[in-house]
C-alpha cells in the first residue's frame, strides 16, 4: 500500500488547485525562512503573502472578504495574497464571537473586522521598521504601498520579500494604528472573487474530489428509521459484484467499500439488510406537531418581559391571536455529505469540507484513541454549507468505517441518504397574540416559541469545559445558559425593531423525539422573522392600515430599520396598482447586526400556484467590505428562502423521512426565479452579517404578498397551492 | 474493457458497460470537475457534452458513449462558446459555492452553441434542468446574455 507523504500531497494540491493554492500545510517547516508575525500572515523571501484562512469558503465570499481586510492594512494588492486552509487549532483560529474555530452564523466579517486588519497592520509596521533600520532613517519617513516600503525623501524602495529576514527579528509593536475608513482603498470597493477561476474550469477541490493513492470508495445506508439499528445483513450477492471489496457493519448502518462509487452503490443495493427499527418505528410528523402544540400551552423560559402584557392585553380595544408553524427542513447542499479518512495505528488523516475543523479533529481523536496532534484535518472548499457542515455526524461515521478498512476510504452519501439522514431545521410551533389600542397600535405583544434547542445540544458539548467559549459568549450568553434560554431560538423574536410598550417572549424547549436537529441558513431568525413579520401584517390588516405605513409608524426608536423599510418601499413601487391576483408584501429584519427590508411581488393563479416575480431588497449591514458579495448574498439568501417558503418540507412517516431527492424535495429553478434588485445603504456603523438574513427576510415578504393578492393569510409553511385555489 | 474519448484523449478502462459515465470520469479516469449531485438526472451537476450535446452523465451508461466524443468542464474552454461562458462567469462573478457550476457552464455552453443569441425563454428551457442551491440564477442568466455578445462566439 502506498501512503501519500505530506510533501506529495502538498505538491498535488498545488498542481490541481489552479491559481489559488488551497492546500493544507502544517506551520512553516523552516521558520527562519519566513516572516510570520502571527497565525494568519506569512511573507516569504520573494514577497509572497499567504493568508492562513481560519474561515471556510462555502459560497459566501469569505475567501475574498477576509483577504481584503488583511490586504487593506498590509498595503498589498488583493492579487498578491495567497490563501491556505488553516489547520484545526482553536487556540490560534477560534472565531472571536464563538470561541471555537467555526464558520457560521454570519460572523466572519463581524468577528474578523478588527483582528485581520490588525494582523495586516502589525506586519506592515514591522516591515516599515525593518526598512527604516536598513536605511538608517526614521520609520515615520517611510510608507508602505503595493508590497513595498518607500522612503519618502529619497524615493528609495524595498520589496517586502527583501525585508522579511530583518522584520522577523523585530519585536511586535504593542499598538498599531488602523486606517480611517476614508483612507480605505480596498474595503468598500467591489472585488472579484478569488475562488472564481478554479470554480469555472473544474479544478476547484471539494472534499468529494479528493483522490488519495490506494483509496477505496464507500457508500452507506443508515437505518432508515431514526434511532434504529442493524439487525443482520447478508452480503452474498454483493460480494459477487465486480469491484466490491468489503462490507462494513456499524451499529446503525452498513457500508460497501469498492473500487468506485458505482460498484459501491450496486453492492449496497444487493445487500439483504434487516433493521431493528427501534422505538421510533411508528413516529409521524403529526405526533411531533401534537407534542409541540401541547408544549406551547405551557409557560416557558422568559426571553423578554417589558411592561405588563396581561394588563395591557386586558385593556386593549382589540386583540388578535394566531398559531404559526414552520416545518422540518433539509439543507440539501449540492455536494452531498462525504468524508475521506485514512486510519493507521499511529495517525489519522481526514479530507473533508467542514465548518468545524477542530470538532472533526476531536471526534476522530476520541474514536481512534489517538492524540489530537496525530489527527490531521485537511479542509477543503465546501459545496454548500448552510449549517449542514457545522455537524460532524458524517465525519464520525466515516472514521468508524475507515477503522475497519486497511486503505484510505472515501465515504460518499447518495442524495437519498443525504436528504434522509440530514440533521434538520427544527419544526417550530408558535403562539402569538397582540392587543391594539384605539388607533390600532400594538400595546401588548405576547409570543411563545416551542421547538428543539440546537444550542442546548451544542452547549452540552462545549460547556462547561471550554473556557474560551464561555469568554467569547460573554455575560449575556452565560446568563441565558444558566436559565436554559436558547438565544438562537428567540433571535428575531425577542427584540423586534418596533416600539412595543408591553412585550413578553417565551421559549419552551420540546425535542422532536428521534429527529436530529441542526442550524439551517438564517438560523433562529429564519423562523422568527416569518412569524413576527406575518403577525405585524395581521395587525396592520386588523387596524385597516397599509402594512408599510403601519410598520413605519412603529419605528421611531429605530432609524436604521426605518431607513431600509422606506428604501425598499420606494424602490419596490409600494402602493402602485397591480393586476387582480397579484400583490406586494413587505418585511423588515434586524438580526446578525444588519437591517434588511424586502418587498416581494407575487401572483397567484386560479389553481393556487404562486409565482414570485420580483423582490426588492434594501440592506444596511454597516460598513461594507465587498459590495458585490453583499449583493450576491442577498440574491442567494432570497432564492434559498423562496425555495423553502414555496416547497421546503421534510415529513416523517413510520419513523423515516418521506422525501428522498430533488423530485420530492424541490428547489427553485432558473425559470421560477424572480428579478432581484438589491439596494445598499451607505453606513459607517460596525459591520453586520449578510450570509443568512436574506433568507430570513424573504419568507414573510412572500406570504404577505400572497395575503395582498388573495386575502388568505399563510400561517404554516410551506405554502400549499390547494389552500390558495380559487373557489 | 471499454474505450472512451474524453477531451480528445482515449482512455481504456476496465468497467462494466452499464456503469454511468459520471463515475468513469470521476472515479476511474480522475476527472473530478464533473460533479455528483443527485444520481437521477434531476440537478444537472454532472452535465458533460457527448458530440456537443449536453447529457446527464449520472444516468448515461458508459457503453452509450464509446463511439462518441466526450467533453468535460476541464476542456470546455477550448471551444468558443465554452471560453465565452467561462469569461462571462468571471466577469459577473457568478459562482458562490461553485459545486453546481461545472454543470451550469456545460449547459450554458451547449445552449450558446445551439442558439448564439438566446432569449429569456431559451435560457429557461436550456438551464431549468440545472439546480443551484446558492441561487446564482440571476447572474447565470445575465452571464449567458453577456457571453452571447462576446466576439468569436
Amino acid at each position: 500500500m502506498h501512503v501519500v507523504s505530506r510533501r506529495t500531497f502538498l505538491e498535488t494540491s498545488a498542481a490541481i488547485g489552479g491559481g489559488l493554492l488551497l492546500g493544507f500545510r502544517l506551520p512553516p517547516l523552516e521558520p527562519d525562512d519566513l516572516f510570520a508575525p502571527n497565525a494568519f500572515v506569512r511573507i516569504d523571501h520573494d514577497g509572497r503573502v499567504t493568508l492562513v484562512m481560519h474561515k471556510v469558503e462555502m459560497g459566501q465570499g469569505t475567501y475574498t472578504s477576509m483577504p481584503m481586510l488583511l490586504a487593506e492594512e498590509l498595503e498589498v494588492d488583493l492579487s498578491q495574497v495567497h490563501l491556505e486552509h488553516a489547520p484545526p487549532d482553536d487556540k490560534l483560529y477560534a472565531d472571536p464571537l464563538f470561541g471555537v474555530q467555526q464558520t457560521g452564523a454570519s460572523t466572519s466579517v463581524r468577528g474578523n473586522w478588527d483582528p485581520l486588519r490588525r494582523a495586516g497592520a502589525t506586519a506592515r509596521t514591522l516591515l516599515v521598521a525593518a526598512a527604516a533600520q536598513t536605511w538608517k532613517v526614521e520609520p515615520g519617513s517611510c510608507r508602505a504601498a503595493r508590497g513595498e516600503v518607500i522612503h519618502g525623501p529619497t524615493g528609495r524602495s524595498l520589496g517586502y520579500g527583501a525585508l522579511v529576514a530583518k522584520a522577523a527579528t523585530l519585536p511586535a509593536p504593542r499598538n498599531v494604528t488602523l486606517k480611517a475608513p476614508k483612507d480605505f482603498r480596498l474595503i468598500g470597493t467591489p472585488a472579484k472573487r478569488l475562488d472564481a477561476p478554479a470554480k469555472v474550469n473544474g479544478t476547484a477541490q471539494y472534499g468529494i474530489d479528493v483522490q488519495i493513492p490506494g483509496m477505496k470508495v464507500a457508500t452507506v445506508a443508515a437505518c432508515p428509521v431514526f434511532g434504529g439499528r442493524l439487525a443482520s445483513v447478508d452480503d452474498t450477492k454483493a460480494r459477487a459484484i465486480a469491484g466490491v471489496h468489503q462490507l462494513v457493519r456499524l451499529e446503525d448502518a452498513v457500508a460497501v467499500v469498492a473500487d468506485h462509487m458505482w460498484a459501491a452503490q450496486r453492492g449496497l443495493a444487493a445487500l439483504d439488510i434487516k433493521w431493528d427499527e427501534g422505538p421510533n418505528a411508528k413516529l409521524s410528523t403529526a405526533d411531533i406537531v401534537q407534542q409541540l402544540a401541547a408544549a406551547s400551552q405551557k409557560s416557558g423560559v422568559v426571553a423578554r418581559d417589558d411592561g405588563d402584557v396581561a394588563d395591557a392585553m386586558a385593556s386593549a380595544g382589540q386583540t388578535l391571536e394566531a398559531v404559526y408553524e414552520v416545518p422540518f427542513l433539509a439543507h440539501a447542499t449540492m455536494e452531498p455529505a462525504n468524508c475521506t479518512v485514512h486510519v493507521r495505528p499511529d495517525a489519522c488523516d481526514i479530507w473533508v469540507g467542514t465548518q468545524v475543523p477542530t470538532f472533526a479533529q476531536t471526534a476522530a481523536a476520541t474514536l481512534t484513541g489517538l492524540p489530537r496532534s496525530r489527527v490531521r484535518v485537511h479542509n477543503h472548499l465546501l459545496g454548500g454549507g448552510f449549517g449542514r457542515r457545522l455537524e460532524v455526524d458524517f465525519i464520525i461515521q466515516a472514521v468508524r468505517i475507515a477503522q475497519q478498512v486497511a486503505s484510505p476510504v472515501k465515504v460518499v452519501w447518495t442524495r437519498e441518504e443525504d436528504i434522509q439522514h440530514d440533521m434538520y431545521r427544527p419544526y417550530y410551533y408558535d403562539r402569538i397574540a397582540a392587543g391594539l389600542d384605539a388607533r390600532g397600535r400594538p400595546v401588548a405583544w405576547s409570543h411563545r416559541i416551542a421547538g428543539s434547542s440546537i444550542e442546548a445540544r451544542w452547549t452540552s458539548e462545549l460547556f462547561p469545559k471550554n473556557l474560551r467559549v464561555i469568554r467569547a459568549g460573554g455575560v449575556h450568553r452565560l446568563r441565558a445558559m444558566i436559565k436554559r434560554l436558547d438565544l438562537d431560538a428567540v433571535e428575531g423574536a425577542a427584540e423586534p425593531p418596533y416600539s412595543l410598550p408591553s412585550i413578553r417572549v417565551e421559549y419552551v424547549r420540546q425535542e422532536p423525539l428521534g429527529i436530529p436537529t441542526a442550524f439551517w441558513r438564517g438560523v433562529g431568525p429564519t423562523h422568527n422573522i416569518f412569524v413576527v413579520e406575518s403577525f405585524i401584517d395581521e395587525l396592520a390588516a386588523a387596524a385597516k392600515q397599509d402594512p408599510f405605513e403601519y410598520r413605519r409608524a412603529l419605528l421611531d426608536q429605530s432609524p436604521r430599520a426605518g431607513a431600509v423599510l422606506e428604501l425598499a418601499a420606494a424602490q419596490g413601487d409600494w402602493g402602485k396598482p397591480l393586476p387582480r391576483g397579484s400583490g406586494r408584501g413587505i418585511s423588515l429584519l434586524h438580526a446578525f447586526g444588519s437591517y434588511i427590508a424586502q418587498v416581494a411581488e407575487v401572483s397567484v393563479s386560479k389553481q393556487g400556484e404562486v409565482r414570485v416575480h420580483r423582490v426588492v431588497c434594501a440592506v444596511d449591514c454597516g460598513i461594507i467590505v465587498n459590495p458585490d458579495t453583499v449583493r450576491a448574498q442577498m440574491e442567494s439568501g432570497i432564492i434559498f428562502g423562496i425555495t423553502a417558503a414555496l416547497f421546503g418540507e421534510i415529513t416523517i412517516k413510520g419513523g423515516r423521512v418521506e422525501q428522498s431527492n430533488f423530485n420530492n424535495y424541490r428547489m427553485l429553478r432558473i425559470n421560477e426565479t424572480p428579478t432581484i434588485d438589491v439596494h445598499l445603504v451607505k453606513s459607517m456603523e460596525a459591520p453586520g452579517g449578510i450570509g443568512e438574513p436574506g433568507t430570513s427576510a424573504v419568507m414573510p415578504a412572500v406570504t404577505n404578498a400572497i395575503f395582498a393578492a388573495t386575502g388568505r393569510r399563510i400561517r404554516k409553511l410551506p405554502v400549499k397551492p390547494d389552500q390558495l385555489r380559487s373557489a | 474493457m471499454v474505450t472512451v474519448r474524453v477531451n480528445g484523449q482515449a482512455h481504456t478502462v476496465d468497467v462494466p458497460p452499464d456503469m454511468p459515465l459520471l463515475w468513469v470520469l470521476r472515479d476511474v479516469i480522475g476527472l473530478t470537475g464533473t460533479k455528483f449531485g443527485c444520481g437521477i438526472a434531476l440537478c444537472g451537476a454532472c452535465t458533460v457534452h457527448l458530440d456537443g450535446q449536453p447529457i446527464r452523465s449520472c444516468v448515461t451508461p458508459v457503453a452509450a458513449a464509446t463511439e462518441k466524443s466526450i467533453t468535460t468542464i476541464e476542456a470546455i474552454g477550448e471551444t468558443a462558446a465554452g471560453r465565452n461562458v467561462q469569461q462571462a462567469w468571471l466577469d459577473l462573478d457568478v459562482v458562490q459555492c461553485g459545486y453546481c457550476q461545472s454543470g451550469q457552464i456545460m449547459a450554458a455552453a451547449a445552449l450558446l452553441a445551439r442558439k448564439p443569441h438566446p432569449t429569456d425563454a431559451d435560457i429557461d428551457a436550456g438551464m431549468a434542468g440545472n439546480i443551484c442551491r446558492c441561487g446564482t440564477y440571476p447572474r447565470i442568466r445575465a452571464a449567458i446574455k453577456q457571453a452571447a455578445l462576446s466576439k468569436g462566439a
